[in-house]
């Protein structure tokens, strides 16, 4: 494990302990997967809508080089500049350098988790370029110095009052209030005033269309709309796998990832960005950019099982039903993805050196995969990704890096042990009779007596029982 | 596969004999769950027959991540279900591991059709008690309040729902009160539970939570991780609530 490696251990040993935050996810999950179930109570459309969602992101996936090409050349047809980039640093750098050949001095954006996995903000902010986020989630963490902890609601870690304080904190005309429509008409104020004045508008991608060169964005509060057409320059960034074929793709996936992620039918704005501003509109920006970011994404494409990975239409609704992430919270992840999806994706975007603890922060209870909208076997690539990280190999950056002797020894020895007949019935008898004198305190016993019991062998095995009852063997 | 990506066993006709597969954990820590599990099927007129040579799926392995490990010990054990028998399993887990995981962990190797085939005779104990055998239960134990918690694996990878509580339900003294989070995994997770162990325990907190919410005297389930999870917690915290895996239970309730 190298230096550089996240500590999730640690990071969720320090979320447990807060009660608040606690408190605050298991109400908030537990509301979002109540409304997602009431979304899908139909079985039969439930499975009709998701099995066509999967195929759509599928075929997708299924030529993507293409379908990637067919965007650029659309595109580029509808006034559309696509610019392509291999990692964040390359990313960060074709907007710094739009940025600066319009002296833009402010950003207003709309949301965008590929800019969170490119750390755009802090990128420019060291450039004097100021960057607001104008979704009122990532404007409350914004404003908290913190990073999202959900990838749909960026500040479920907070409650009313916690963002009452704030605001009066960070605000300077905010009076003191825990009224919900207050604090919200306080942050519409500061944000409309910036949109008028902004000089470039940034926004992630939920679709591009392959076919017709559109950009699809879903969102609530119509910041998503102001940002895209409000500021003479708009560059969407997004990730190359939010590609799909057609334009008749869009709804079905659209309607899983409302649902999913919000419990909405459909959310108050789609827009669908085909241009930018043409002779006689009478609004939309002068120039519209498309950033594409592989960061490691060719990568996952290569390698048949990973690449499911991809097909993700990022509702969020694996972190709604995931047990682990409701205990600790987004932020113990340390990334801009957390949750289940977060501990696939990261560790191969980021490399197993850094990030390969993630497979392991997960039960494999499937819940995950039970909702997923385009049934990506999430639990499946956990598996895949915690093999990787104890082998050697270049299906993923960082194979091997967790590789221990120690580890290793005991599951050869295990395998030898277990694979052998009389080997097996020798041990598994030794412990029946000896296993009991074992010490609470052994490494691995001590961590499960923290809570609970020491578990008890029983004094004659399940073999030695059937064979004294006269069960059959054969 | 079924459409939520649980296996579907097709309709099979009440056979002759079954194999019992006790899996690891209820040899070592609940032989009498697994004693209990292959006399409700005896009762039932079924011949059952234990293969001593058996061991483990190879679950601890694979989802550790050592799957080379993992293959060696399941392998081991396709050579103990040579009859065209139903392989019945007290533990949706391993069952889980046998009908889902075996298929890719054997994919490409020589003896894969062989490792199919045998996946494919696989059944979760109440599963095979509801859908196979038809049993109709006859209480004959005291009035008692209790719980049941629902294995993650059973439920999402065996794709067992209603069957444990159909069975339960058909003892009039038990009264069943129902979780308010019964699918929610109780934080086991195999090496989770000693690799996270702060997180594990904080999810095993919820679940004694709701176990004691609901005023039972028991807390049932089908796979011997759960309860050793559930069962170690309620015990470390001196609960006056007993967990009991469902096999257990049920021959008590019967015939115990």
């Amino acid at each position: 494990m190298g230096e550089s490696s996240i500590n999730f251990a640690k990071a969720s040993s320090a979320a447990l302990q807060d009660q608040q935050l606690r408190g605050n996810f298991r109400r908030a999950m537990d509301g979002l997967m109540s409304k997602r179930a009431v979304q899908f109570a139909d079985t039969a459309e439930w499975n009709g809508v998701r099995a066509l969602g999967a195929s759509v992101r599928l075929r997708a996936l299924s030529k993507l080089p293409e379908l990637l090409e067919k965007l650029e050349a659309n595109c580029t047809k509808n006034g559309i500049q696509v610019h392509w980039a291999s990692t964040t640093d390359e990313a960060n750098a074709i907007v710094l350098s739009i940025m600066q050949r319009v002296n833009a001095k402010l950003v207003v954006k709309g949301k965008s988790m590929v800019s969170e996995e490119m750390h755009l903000n802090a990128f420019l902010e060291k450039r004097g370029i100021e960057c607001l986020e104008s979704d009122l989630g990532e404007y409350i963490v914004q404003l908290d110095e913190a990073m999202p902890s959900h990838i749909i609601m960026p500040a479920i870690h907070m409650n009313t009052k916690q963002i009452a304080h704030l605001f009066k904190q960070k605000i300077k005309e905010a009076e003191y209030t825990e009224d919900v429509a207050q604090l919200t008409d306080l942050a519409r104020r500061v944000l409309r005033k910036k949109f008028a004045t902004a000089d470039v508008g940034i926004s992630g991608v939920n679709m591009a269309v392959a076919e017709t060169g559109t950009l699809c964005l879903v969102e609530n509060e119509g910041n998503g709309r102001m940002s895209t057409t409000v500021p003479p320059v708009h560059i969407a960034v997004m990730g190359l796998e939010k590609v799909v074929e057609k334009l008749e793709d869009v709804p079905p996936v659209i309607s899983l990832l409302t649902r999913s992620a919000t419990a909405q039918p459909i959310t108050t704005y789609v827009n669908m960005i085909s241009s930018p501003r043409k002779a006689g509109e009478k609004d939309g920006p002068d120039e519209i950019h498309l950033v594409i970011l592989d960061n490691g994404r060719s990568g996952i494409y290569a390698d048949e099982e990973l690449r499911n990975t991809l097909r993700c239409i990022r509702c969020g609704a694996c972190m709604n039903h995931c047990p682990v992430y409701t205990k600790v919270g987004g932020h113990a992840y340390q990334a801009p993805y957390p949750g289940p999806i977060g501990s696939i994706l990261m560790p191969q975007v980021e490399g197993l050196e850094k990030r390969g603890e993630l497979p392991h922060a997960c039960t494999m209870c499937n819940a995950c995969v039970e909702i997923c909208p385009v049934k990506i076997p999430i639990v499946e690539i956990m598996g895949r990704l915690r093999s990787e990280a104890v082998h050697p190999g270049d299906a993923v950056r960082g194979a091997g890096s967790h590789a221990s002797k120690a580890e290793a020894m005991v599951w050869k020895g295990w395998s030898m042990t277990y694979a052998s007949p009389l080997a097996y019935q020798f041990a598994t008898a030794l412990l029946a009779k000896l296993g009991n004198a074992a010490p609470a305190s052994l490494p691995l016993l001590k961590e499960w007596t923290n809570v609970r019991a020491k578990p008890r062998f029983a004094n004659r095995t399940l073999h030695a029982l059937a064979r004294e009852k006269g069960i059959p063997d054969v | 596969m079924s459409h939520d990506g649980t296996i579907s066993r097709p309709a099979i006709e009440r056979p002759e004999s079954v194999y019992f597969f006790g899996t690891c954990l209820v040899d070592l820590f609940y032989p009498d769950a697994g004693m209990a599990g292959m006399e409700l099927l005896k009762a039932q007129g079924v011949r059952v027959v234990f293969p001593q040579g058996q061991s483990c799926c190879g679950q601890p392995a694979y989802n550790s991540g050592y799957r080379e490990e993992a293959l060696k010990v399941a392998r081991a054990q396709l050579d103990y279900f040579p009859g065209d028998w139903p392989i019945v399993v007290p533990s949706g887990s391993c069952a889980g591991m046998m009908s889902k995981h075996w298929p890719d962990l054997f994919k490409g190797e020589p003896d894969e059709a062989r490792a199919r085939q045998v996946a494919s005779r696989v059944w979760e104990l109440t599963q095979f008690l509801v859908q196979v055998l038809k049993v109709k239960f006859e209480d004959q134990g005291p009035p008692v309040k209790i719980t049941w918690h629902a294995s993650c694996h059973a439920q999402r990878e065996m794709g067992v729902t209603d069957e444990p509580k159909t069975l339960l339900r058909q003892l009039a003294n038990v009264e069943l009160v129902e979780l308010q989070r019964e699918k929610e995994c109780c934080g086991f997770g195999g090496t989770f539970a000693v690799r996270h162990p702060e997180i594990s325990a904080a999810m095993v907190g919820d679940k004694v939570a709701d176990i004691e919410n609901t005023g039972a005297k028991a807390v049932v389930s089908g796979d011997c991780g759960c309860l050793m999870n559930i069962s170690g917690a309620l015990e470390a915290g001196q609960k006056p609530v007993r967990g009991v895996h469902i096999a257990q239970f049920l021959k008590e309730r019967t015939h115990g």
